[in-house]
């Protein structure tokens, strides 16, 4: 039998005014009826702009070089737009990553269900009408006949995809791409789309390519796996032998750099395929160092205590308060950190865990509560000179790499504004040495100093994210999902730098995330939170293995399993 | 990476990477429109140095060569390139003074506008509440009334304030007050809209977490990301406020003709239309509108070369 989709040596550039990017170089890949194949990737890697040339929608200025693209028999390259128009759809269907924007939020599921069942096949009126319904059903929406009149945006994330999966499958089409399907979505209904898809694929004997960044989703739903790093395939070949024994080195330290749900361990190893993690990370003399200076502060009690904190959001405002409608992002949350501890926030989207960390950091006022930093009260009295002090004392870092840095100062000028507003060096030229000495610290180098954020990666900005929080000498470091727009290798740089930056300083972390592998990873203690009240406190590691609370049961339950990775 | 071992770029290196740069050389209507704009500002601001005459001194003025036509038509002299006015003076050293009027009132009213307007509107949208409905309101009931007519009410209400003898001294700085005022409420809306996106944005929080004070947060952090958008506004808007200049002074309500600006020109010329001096209206007219077009389609050109979306 011959494959259905085959690509041979395939070569994308981009010509731009930097020279030419290529994309892809020398990609070969097959794809059989009846077979998932994963095509995975870190953000870059080129994998999407694949999946984009075999359907001949390249983004402006890209154009496929050289190579063959060969579906069912037939050459692809060199069709007109039209052909290309009657393949797309017909027979290669496409389910992008945002079903939020998929799907056209004016016009109702039945009505684009029809247009493109008109468009694609021979049916019309009732016996269309029909075959959507029947679409509906097979991707598992259940009461389809009603839901023909509904809009998108009477359905939930999960839901609208389920829906354009539907669209994808109207035309009847041989071949699925599906680009990041699951990652605009929460954990539990991720492992349900990715059934759909399997079951499909098998049920129909399609052949589907998954496009994706997650070595979780390759491990729930891959037959094959094709591992692509800057633009080349390093390795293809069965998800079994990829994920336990893979044979390149890229894949074996993407490999590694997952986090691992089932057991801590002390660092990420031998992630070292990775850009900007190359230097080592070099121990300081703490007693004889800038940044050890404030280590003696004489308090004994926890480094950070929330008590009975409350925070209500006015959704609706009224002059009368029984018609006013309020949201409790916050309900009666305490706990307490000891110091040199890191203690994990955990919890859904909409949990609250975000808000907690943005009211201890003094960006929200409390409607009540009381929060001591060091022994020292910050809930009231903000602004004398010991909340002051407290303030310094706690600094955060943030999730978006992109917007936490301000694109027109220059990295030294960022590190440096809180050396700088708190005098905190006697002259210009200390500040300048302790900002060098900061950036080399997080793993950066000296030269970044004089350079703008938007020369950077996500990963490095990150480091200068760091850098600054670092620059204030805080004893306690609040981190709100610092990785989780990241790549999962340069997440792992960034855990092992925060680990080391806490051992050395003695820092107290309070670390939020939604990722229970990567809590497990960094925490000693955790809380889980849910509609803004905290469900659970516990050990990190008793909980992993005997949780109480139903809810913590639950979300336990949905973190994806990977028994392959045994490496 | 590769770019952390070569050398951090210096300022002259970096002006030329910059997309904004780029989208310029490859954009024939903004560089001609660059140009045009650049050679008639230059032109008008160097008037003294270019102009035959000086229309301001008397010596220079003869009745004897009023109404005269430009120098290709019959009965035109050749010192007089576009004629002369119904005082005898020279229409391209006029049309020179006129413009450097014109832009300058222009110029000085955006940038009373624009201060006014960024101000405001980054203290609106960084502080919210009250204070923004305030602004805000009070932005939304000046865009109620036409733009022109609070111009001259703003100007009348100057004039008459001023004594008699000092009138025609200050009638520009009365001019410039009154355009000035009318384009806040663009600036404002702009700057807020501008500031609240940038609000949320985390490296904001972060500077408010270092305990940076409110104003210092806005100076340093907000208020250099809310320049881009507002440098659009501020051309398109120059281009208006020339406009908004010409009108004033063409209904007689703005630079009096002693010191004539470019609508003041057409006003006067516009008594002679009928009666076949049509020069002394249509050069002024052509150069108004020429220098308004350029520095419009410059406008157009950067609002899409700084729009991310567009790019």
């Amino acid at each position: 039998m011959s494959n259905l989709l085959e690509i041979n040596g395939l070569n994308i550039e981009f010509p731009t005014r930097r020279g030419t990017v290529k994309a892809a170089r020398d990609v070969t890949l097959t794809v059989n009826a009846g077979e998932v194949l994963g095509l995975v990737g870190e953000s870059g890697a080129g994998k999407s702009t694949i999946g984009n040339a075999i359907i001949d929608l390249l983004e402006r200025p890209g154009r496929v070089a050289s190579g063959s693209i060969i579906f069912d028999g037939e050459e692809l390259r060199g069709k007109n737009d039209d052909e290309m128009r009657s393949i797309r759809g017909d027979r290669i269907g496409m389910i992008f990553q945002d079903p939020q924007t998929s799907l056209n939020p004016l016009m109702t599921i039945g009505a684009q269900l029809v247009e493109t069942i008109i468009k694609s096949t021979p049916k019309r009126g009732q016996e269309a009408e029909k075959h959507a319904v029947d679409l509906l059903e097979q991707v598992g929406i259940t009461e389809a006949v009603a839901r023909l009149k509904a809009y998108p945006h009477q359905f939930s994330g999960g839901m609208r995809q389920r829906v354009v999966i539907a669209l994808a499958l109207a035309g009847d089409p041989d071949l699925i791409i599906a680009d990041e399907p699951t990652t605009a979505l929460d954990v539990s209904i991720q492992a349900q789309i990715l059934d759909l898809i399997k079951n499909l694929c098998r049920e129909r004997n399609l052949g589907v390519i998954i496009v994706t960044h997650d070595i979780g989703v390759i491990a729930n739903i891959a037959d094959r796996v094709a591992v692509m790093y800057r633009g080349e395939i390093v390795e293809t070949g069965d998800v079994a032998q990829i994920l336990g024994a893979p044979t390149h080195a890229y894949t074996r330290s993407l490999i590694s750099a997952v986090p691992r749900a089932d057991a801590k361990l002390e660092r990420f190893t031998s992630v070292d395929y990775i850009e900007g993690s190359a230097t080592d990370f070099r121990r300081i003399d703490i007693q004889n160092h800038w940044l050890g200076e404030t280590q003696n502060h004489n308090h004994d009690g926890p480094a950070l205590e929330v008590e009975n904190l409350n925070l209500s959001f006015v959704l609706k405002s009224a002059v009368l308060k029984r018609n006013r409608r309020m949201l409790k992002a916050v309900n009666d949350v305490s706990f307490s950190v000891q110091q040199g501890e890191t203690f994990g926030l955990v919890g859904e989207s909409g949990s609250g865990k975000s808000t907690v960390a943005r009211l201890i950091a003094g960006l929200y006022e409390p409607d009540s509560g009381n929060i001591r930093v060091l022994g020292k009260d910050i809930g009231q009295a903000r602004k004398t000179s010991e909340s002051r002090a407290a303030r310094q004392a706690l600094q955060m870092i943030f999730q978006d790499p992109f917007s936490s840095l301000n694109a027109r100062m220059r990295v030294l000028d960022i590190v440096a504004e809180p050396i700088r507003f708190y005098k905190l060096t006697e002259n210009e030229a200390q500040t300048r040495k302790i900002v060098s000495d900061l950036l080399d610290h997080v793993g950066l180098g000296a030269s970044a100093a004089l350079r703008y954020p938007h020369e950077f990666s996500g990963g490095q900005r990150q480091r200068i994210s760091i850098a600054r929080a670092l620059a204030s000498r805080p004893r306690i470091l609040i981190c709100d999902e610092p990785t989780s727009a990241l790549d999962v290798s340069v997440q792992a740089t960034i855990l092992n730098l925060l680990k080391d930056l806490q051992q050395e300083l003695k820092l107290t972390m309070l670390f939020i995330s939604h990722d229970l592998p990567v809590i497990r990873q960094m925490c000693d203690r955790i809380a889980v939170m849910r509609q803004g009240e905290i469900c659970e406190i516990a050990e990190v590691e008793p909980f992993f293995a005997t949780p109480q609370h139903d809810y913590s049961k639950h979300l336990l339950h949905l973190m994806p399993r990977m028994n392959l990775l045994t490496t | 990476m590769d770019a952390l071992n070569d050398k951090p770029m210096t300022r002259w290196e970096r002006f030329k990477d910059n997309d904004i740069v780029w989208s310029f050389l490859g954009s024939p209507g903004a560089m001609i429109a660059a140009v045009v704009s650049t050679v008639m500002i230059l032109a008008c601001f160097f008037a003294p140095l270019i102009a035959p005459f000086d229309p301001f001194d008397p010596a220079q003025i003869s009745l004897w060569d009023g109404k005269l036509p430009p120098a290709w038509v019959e009965g035109g002299q050749s010192q007089y390139v576009l004629g002369t006015d119904n005082q005898g003076r020279d229409m391209l050293s006029t049309i020179l003074y006129g413009g450097r009027l014109s832009i300058l009132v222009g110029l000085a009213a955006i940038c009373l506008g624009m201060v006014m307007g960024v101000i405001l509107g980054v203290i609106a949208g960084y502080v919210g509440g009250v204070t923004d409905a305030v602004i805000m309101r009070l932005a939304d009931v000046q865009l109620t009334i036409p733009g022109i007519l609070l111009a001259i009410l703003i100007n009348g209400i100057g004039r008459a304030a001023l004594p008699l003898e000092l009138r025609e001294e200050f009638a520009i700085y009365v001019v410039i007050l009154a355009i000035g005022l009318t384009d806040w409420p663009q600036f404002a809306r702009v700057a807020r809209g501008a500031t609240l996106v940038e609000t949320n944005k985390e490296y904001v929080q972060a500077a408010r977490i270092i305990g940076l004070p409110s104003w210092l947060v806005m100076v340093r952090h907000i208020l250099p990301n809310t320049l881009r958008p507002i440098l659009v506004i501020a051309t398109i808007g120059l281009a208006l406020a020339i406009i908004s200049e010409a009108t004033l002074s063409f209904l007689g309500q703005g630079i009096p003709p002693t010191t004539p600006s470019l609508g003041t020109l057409i006003r006067v010329g516009n008594e002679y239309l009928f009666s076949g001096l049509w020069w002394i209206t249509l050069f002024p007219a052509i150069a108004l509108i020429v220098l308004v077009f350029s520095v419009n389609l410059l406008g157009d050109w950067l609002r899409d070369a700084l729009n991310p979306k567009l790019r």
